[in-house]
C-alpha cells in the first residue's frame, strides 16, 4: 500500500463514509500456495463507476471474485483483510447470499448458459428474489428496454447468438437479481469497438438511471478511463497507481503503458524516473 | 431445446418404417434358414414386450442422466438407489402401510437419502476430480447395498402393489390369435410416461427446473447469479432418489426385490452410451432400443448362435455406437462458435 503512489489528494481510504464497497488491504491464496493479491484496498462510491486496470494476469478477475465470493470455487482464499458492502462484512457470506444483499458479479467471457434461450438466462437471473411473478416481469421488459436486442433474440438459444448479444444477456442477466453494485469483468473482451461503446453506453445509462454502482474490470484503459470517474491501476497484485479518471487520463506513465501514447520529446530528468518506475511496472 | 425436440420427432416418424424393415429382414433370414421362425404376429407382439421392458431400462437410465447432467457426475450408486428404494417400500407395506402411504415415505427415505449424501459425500468434495466423486459413488453404492440389507433383510421379498398382471390379447381379428400382451408391462409403461413428462414440465417451465438446466450448463456462472448449488444438488439426487424408487418398484413387483436389482444398473450402461450421458429423451429411446432389440434378437436370432443372445446383445449395441456415434443419439453437442 505504502507504495501505491495516489494522484489525488486524499488517500483512498479517506474517502468519503458514502462509498457502497471498501475493499481492505486483501491478500488472496490459490491452491494453498500461490499468492496472487498482495495487499489490495479500493473503495467504491455510492453510485460511483470505478475502473479496474492492469494488464493481463495483473490480478483484476482474482479481486472482483475475492468480492462476489466466487474464489471458494476456484480453490482460492481471502487470507487477510476485509471486505464491507454497505458497511457489513460479507467476506463470509455465500455467493447467494452476497446476490440477495445486492452485488452480482458478471464474470469474464460472459458465461451465458448456452442451452438456455435468452429470457430463460434472464430468468435465472431473478433466481435469489421472492417478490413475485409481477415484479421479474416488469424487470424483464425493463433489461428488454435498455437492450432491445435482446427482445429481439428471446427466444433463441443463448449459446447461437453473437458475442456482442452474449456480453448484453450476461449484464441482463445481473440486473435480473436487482443488484446495486455490479461486479463487471471484461466487458469490452473480443467485442468490435463500437459494440463496445455501446455496452459501456449502457453501463452509463443504468448508473445514472438505476442508480447502480458499478467496479469494472478493464485491459481497455482508453474506454474505461471515459466512462469511470475514479481508477485503480493493478501489477502483479498490488495497486500501483490511483485517482480521479481525468487525471490517469493525463498522467505520463499511464499514457505510456496503458493508453499507448509516448511522451514524445521530454528529454530531462523525468524520464529517468519514469524508467525506474517502468522497472517496477513490469 | 428445440433442436432436440426435432430430431424426436423425426426418429418418432421413422420408428413404424425402421420397424417394418427390421421384420422384412426378419422375415427374409427366416426364409433363407428354416431352423428360424417368423409371422408378423409373433414378431410385434415380442417387440412390444421388449420396448415395455424398455420402458423399465429407460427409467434406471433417466436417474443417472439427471444426476449426471446435473453435477457431471456418473453415479454408480443409482442401481443400489433403486434397490435401497424398492427394499424401503417392501419394508413399510410389511409394517402393514396401504401402499400409496409406503410409496411416500419411501419417497421421503430417499429425499432425506439425497440431502445425507450431499451434506455428508460431496460437500467436502466439491472441488475434486470427478474421477474421485465416480469413486465417492462407488462407495455409496456398497454403502447402501448393505444398509438396506441390514435394516430389511437380505431375503428375496415379493412387492405387490396390486398392478394386474393378466395378458391381453389385442387385435385377433388381423393376426391369429391376436398380440399377447401383459398388462403389468403396459402399466409399468404408462407409469413411467406419466414420470417423464411430469419431470419434462419441471424441467422446462419452473424456475428451479430452469435452475437445474443452467447449473448443468455452467456451474460458475450459476454460483455468479446466486444460484445454491447445494441446493440444487439436493434437490437433483431427490429426484433421481423418486425415479429410482419407481423403477424399482416396477422392477421389484415384476421379478421380487433382491440384490439382482442393484446389478440392473449394467443395463443402463449400454442405455446410456446409446442415448447420450447427458439427454433426457435420449434416456428413453435409447432404453426402448435396447429393450426391444434384445428380445428381438432373442427370439428371432438366437437359435443362430444358440441363444443367450440377449445377455450380451445390448453391449454389442453400445460397443457399435461408440465407434460411430460416441456422443450417442441426443447426446448434445457443444456449442462452439467461430
Ligand atoms: N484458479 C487459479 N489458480 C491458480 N492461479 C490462478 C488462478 N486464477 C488466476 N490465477 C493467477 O492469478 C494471477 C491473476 O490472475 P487474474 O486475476 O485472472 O488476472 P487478470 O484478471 O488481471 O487478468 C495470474 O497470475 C493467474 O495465473
Ligand atoms: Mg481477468
Amino acid at each position: 500500500m505504502s507504495e501505491a503512489a495516489s494522484l489525488t489528494s486524499e488517500a483512498p481510504q479517506s474517502a468519503p463514509a458514502a462509498s457502497i464497497l471498501s475493499v481492505n488491504n486483501i491478500e488472496v491464496i490459490y491452491d494453498h500456495v500461490i499468492l496472487v493479491l498482495k495487499g489490495v484496498s479500493l473503495e467504491v462510491p455510492q453510485g460511483g463507476i470505478v475502473a479496474l486496470l492492469g494488464a493481463n494476469g495483473a490480478g483484476k478477475t482474482t479481486t472482483l471474485k475475492a468480492i462476489s465470493n466466487l474464489l471458494r470455487a476456484e480453490r482460492g482464499e481471502v487470507t487477510k483483510g476485509s471486505i464491507e458492502f454497505e458497511g457489513r462484512r460479507v467476506d463470509a457470506l455465500t455467493p447467494n447470499d452476497l446476490v440477495k444483499s445486492g452485488v452480482v458479479q458478471v464474470m469474464e467471457g460472459r458465461h451465458c448458459f448456452e442451452h438456455l434461450t435468452i429470457e430463460e438466462n434472464l430468468l435465472t437471473g431473478a433466481y435469489t428474489r421472492s417478490d413475485g411473478r409481477g415484479a421479474v416481469q416488469a424487470d424483464l421488459e425493463m433489461v428488454y428496454s435498455y437492450f432491445p436486442r435482446l427482445k429481439e433474440r428471446r427466444g433463441s438459444m443463448a449459446g447461437y447468438t453473437s458475442g456482442g448479444e452474449q456480453q448484453m444477456c450476461a449484464i441482463g442477466r445481473a440486473l435480473m437479481s436487482r443488484p446495486k453494485m455490479i461486479l463487471l469483468d471484461e466487458p469490452s473482451m473480443g467485442l468490435a469497438p463500437q459494440l463496445v461503446e455501446g455496452i459501456f453506453e449502457t453501463v452509463k445509462r443504468l448508473n445514472e438511471a438505476e442508480g447502480v454502482s458499478f467496479l469494472l474490470a478493464e485491459q481497455n484503459t482508453n474506454v474505461a478511463l471515459r466512462y469511470a470517474r475514479y481508477g485503480y491501476i493493478l501489477e502483479s497484485g498490488r495497486v500501483v497507481l490511483d485517482g480521479d479518471a481525468e487525471k490517469l487520463r493525463e498522467n505520463e506513465d499511464v499514457k505510456e503503458f496503458y493508453l499507448g501514447l509516448s511522451a514524445s520529446g521530454r528529454k530531462s530528468y523525468r524520464d529517468v524516473k519514469h524508467y525506474k518506475r517502468r522497472k517496477r511496472w513490469l | 431445446m428445440n433442436a432436440t425436440a426435432t430430431r424426436f420427432g423425426i426418429w418418432m416418424a421413422l420408428v413404424p418404417l425402421l420397424i417394418a424393415i427390421l421384420g422384412l429382414g426378419l422375415q427374409g433370414l427366416a426364409i433363407i434358414d428354416t431352423s428360424l421362425f417368423f409371422t408378423w404376429g409373433y414378431f410385434l407382439e415380442v417387440l412390444i414386450a421388449g420396448l415395455l421392458q424398455g420402458v423399465l431400462y429407460s427409467l434406471v437410465a433417466l436417474g443417472f442422466v439427471l444426476i449426471f447432467k446435473a453435477s457431471g457426475i456418473f453415479n454408480f450408486a443409482q442401481g443400489s438407489m433403486v434397490l435401497f428404494a424398492a427394499l424401503t417400500m417392501v419394508g413399510f407395506i410389511e409394517m402393514g402401510l396401504h401402499w400409496t402411504l409406503a410409496f411416500i415415505l419411501a419417497a421421503g427415505v430417499m429425499v432425506v437419502l439425497a440431502i445425507v449424501i450431499e451434506k455428508v459425500v460431496l460437500r467436502p468434495m466439491v472441488n475434486q476430480p470427478h474421477i474421485i466423486l465416480f469413486m465417492a459413488t462407488i462407495g455409496i453404492f456398497y454403502f447402501l447395498d448393505g444398509f438396506g440389507q441390514t435394516l430389511w433383510g437380505s431375503d428375496v421379498k415379493v412387492l405387490d402393489i396390486g398392478i394386474p398382471k393378466d395378458p391381453m390379447f389385442v387385435l385377433p381379428n388381423v393376426f391369429e390369435g391376436g398380440i399377447l400382451i401383459n398388462s403389468f408391462d403396459l402399466v409399468a409403461a404408462l407409469v413411467g410416461a406419466v414420470l417423464v413428462a411430469v419431470l419434462a414440465v419441471f424441467f422446462q417451465y419452473t424456475r428451479v427446473g430452469r435452475a437445474l438446466r443452467a447449473v448443468a450448463d455452467d456451474h460458475q456462472a450459476a454460483l455468479s447469479v446466486g444460484i445454491p448449488l447445494k441446493t440444487i444438488w439436493a434437490i437433483v439426487w431427490s429426484v433421481a432418489g423418486i425415479v429410482a424408487l419407481v423403477a424399482g418398484i416396477m422392477w421389484g413387483s415384476k421379478a421380487g426385490v433382491q440384490f439382482s436389482l442393484a446389478l440392473i444398473a449394467l443395463k443402463a450402461l449400454p442405455v446410456l452410451i446409446l442415448g447420450g450421458f447427458t439427454s433426457i429423451p435420449g434416456a428413453i429411446v435409447g432404453g426402448l432400443i435396447i429393450g426391444a432389440g434384445e428380445q428381438v434378437a432373442e427370439v428371432f436370432l438366437g437359435p443362430l448362435v444358440g441363444g443367450a443372445l440377449q445377455d450380451w446383445f445390448a453391449y454389442m449395441l453400445a460397443l457399435g455406437f461408440l465407434l460411430f456415434r460416441p456422443q450417442g443419439l441426443f447426446g448434445e453437442k457443444i456449442i462452439e462458435r467461430i
